[in-house]
């Protein structure tokens, strides 16, 4: 992995690659910042349950299933790559130290996917409960005035019903095979509900981006009708979850989880290496 | 790289032609002409701009896909450039029916058209998980898994033929 054995140049490990063009001084500097927060945010959500669902790759219950998650994963880290460069640009940084680069409490994913992967029913109804939340939001953001992210948007939405159909039909399959999964998968929604609602945590600079027509409304105007869609589909499946979605927590702040410095460990291994690598 | 001697023909229609000869890495049986990944094509004295529609935003083939563009078009003008472009949205709906054809011949169920927005319409797009076999053509077939061994390819078995078969994800 490290150099280059034939002698050939090679690109260095990079997630990073154009994307569109858009005039940075459209918007005003703090306009600027309050986007790139709220584009990290959305990125590093896609990018921290990118890796936790890499992870089954190759131990997944079936074969279908490693296929399919390594899918979604390597779906949700496209996602993540694209905005990345959207920030690099807006602030002049670099999409991979942006990307691999921070130090694990400069992340600033939700709760709920701050949990690490767990088992086979967590890990589907974390997705299905994240999946859900992220078609709600990329449905508002679908109409933001900031045009490149309405664009990727729109692409990145066609992507999400595969995930949505792929997972409703999970969590219906969770609930109807037998005692075993019913149990594992109440004690995760159990566990994930009070998180259910996080990745609507408001930003603290919502108000400048509401004003520049980026967000319509407030990101936790979004939360109830998360909580609705699926208080209705678990209703539906007799695995109505204790307790209520709360915001508390919202995003990760230090100290660190156990399960995300293992994570943040993992994900950065090979650039704490060597900057220089190479595939 | 092909050369650019071919002046008969008008350049944008010779660079068309050029983009034509550039396959899927992934699916090399179609063209990226015919895949519908093929944007817009920005002529200016010395300069050719190619925007590329990626079908999937993490498709690791879409960089493969721009180098190929810019070595394939070199010839054309000293100042060649292939981007990832989401400024017009790639569907399904954007293959050719030359490039169908040529998905069916090679064993792979092109996509279906995209159907009308159903009760959550906000939230997920208008497709149905249907497929005609390319084998048999029978459209008794069942989606086995949305996603197969690239993001773009879903697995269905027909059970007219009893054969596992790849589509072009309807999208």
């Amino acid at each position: 992995m490290i150099g280059s054995p034939d002698g050939r140049p090679r690109t260095r490990q990079t997630i990073a690659r154009d994307v569109p063009e858009f005039d940075v001084h459209d918007l005003d500097q703090p306009t600027r910042a309050a986007l790139a927060e709220l584009l990290v945010t959305i990125a590093d959500d896609e990018f921290v349950l990118g890796f936790w669902d890499s992870e089954w790759t190759g131990i997944a219950p079936m074969l279908e299933e490693d296929v399919a998650f390594s899918s979604l994963a390597q779906d949700e880290i496209g996602h993540a790559r694209v905005l990345y460069e959207m920030i690099a640009r807006l602030t002049g940084g670099d999409a991979d130290d942006i990307a691999f680069g921070r130090p694990a409490e400069a992340y600033r994913h939700c709760r709920l996917v701050d949990h690490p992967r767990t088992d086979w029913a967590f890990s589907v109804c974390r997705r299905w409960l994240y999946d859900l939340a992220d078609s709600i939001r990329l449905g508002a953001l679908a109409r933001s005035s900031f045009r490149p992210l309405a664009d990727v948007v729109a692409k990145i939405r066609r992507e999400e019903t595969y995930h949505l159909m792929h997972m409703d039909a999970w969590m219906r399959r969770l609930a109807s095979s037998g005692l075993d999964s019913r149990v594992r998968a109440k004690e995760a929604l159990d566990t994930l509900w009070v998180d259910a609602s996080t990745p609507f945590a408001r930003l603290p600079d919502e108000a400048l981006l509401i004003a520049a027509g980026i967000l319509e409304g407030p990101l936790d105007g979004l939360a109830d009708r998360h909580r609705d869609m699926a208080t209705g589909f678990l209703r539906e499946l007799d695995l109505q979850p204790l307790g209520a979605p709360s915001g508390h927590g919202g995003r990760q702040r230090p100290p660190v989880s156990t399960g995300f410095a293992w994570l943040w460990n993992e994900f950065t291994m090979v650039r704490r290496q060597d900057e220089t690598a190479t595939w | 790289m092909v050369s650019a001697a071919i002046s008969a023909i008008p350049l944008e229609q010779a660079i068309w032609a050029a983009l034509d000869e550039v396959h899927d890495p992934e699916i090399p049986t179609i063209s990226i002409v015919d895949l519908g990944v093929v944007g817009t094509v920005e002529v200016a004295p010395g300069r050719i701009r190619v925007a590329i529609l990626p079908t999937f935003v993490g498709c690791p083939a879409v960089d493969l896909m721009c180098a190929a563009v810019e070595d394939q078009l070199r010839g054309f003008a000293p100042q060649v450039q292939a981007r990832v472009s989401f400024a017009e949205t790639w569907t399904s709906d954007r293959i050719t029916p030359r490039g169908r054809r040529h998905l069916r011949e090679s064993g792979f169920a092109p996509p279906t058209p995209l159907g009308e927005p159903d009760g959550r319409s906000d939230l997920m797009s208008p497709l149905l998980p249907v497929a005609q076999c390319p084998y048999c053509g029978s459209a008794d077939t069942t989606l086995a898994n949305a996603f197969g061994p690239t993001l773009c390819r879903a697995i269905y078995h027909c059970a007219e033929c009893q054969q596992p078969f790849e589509q072009f994800k309807t999208i």
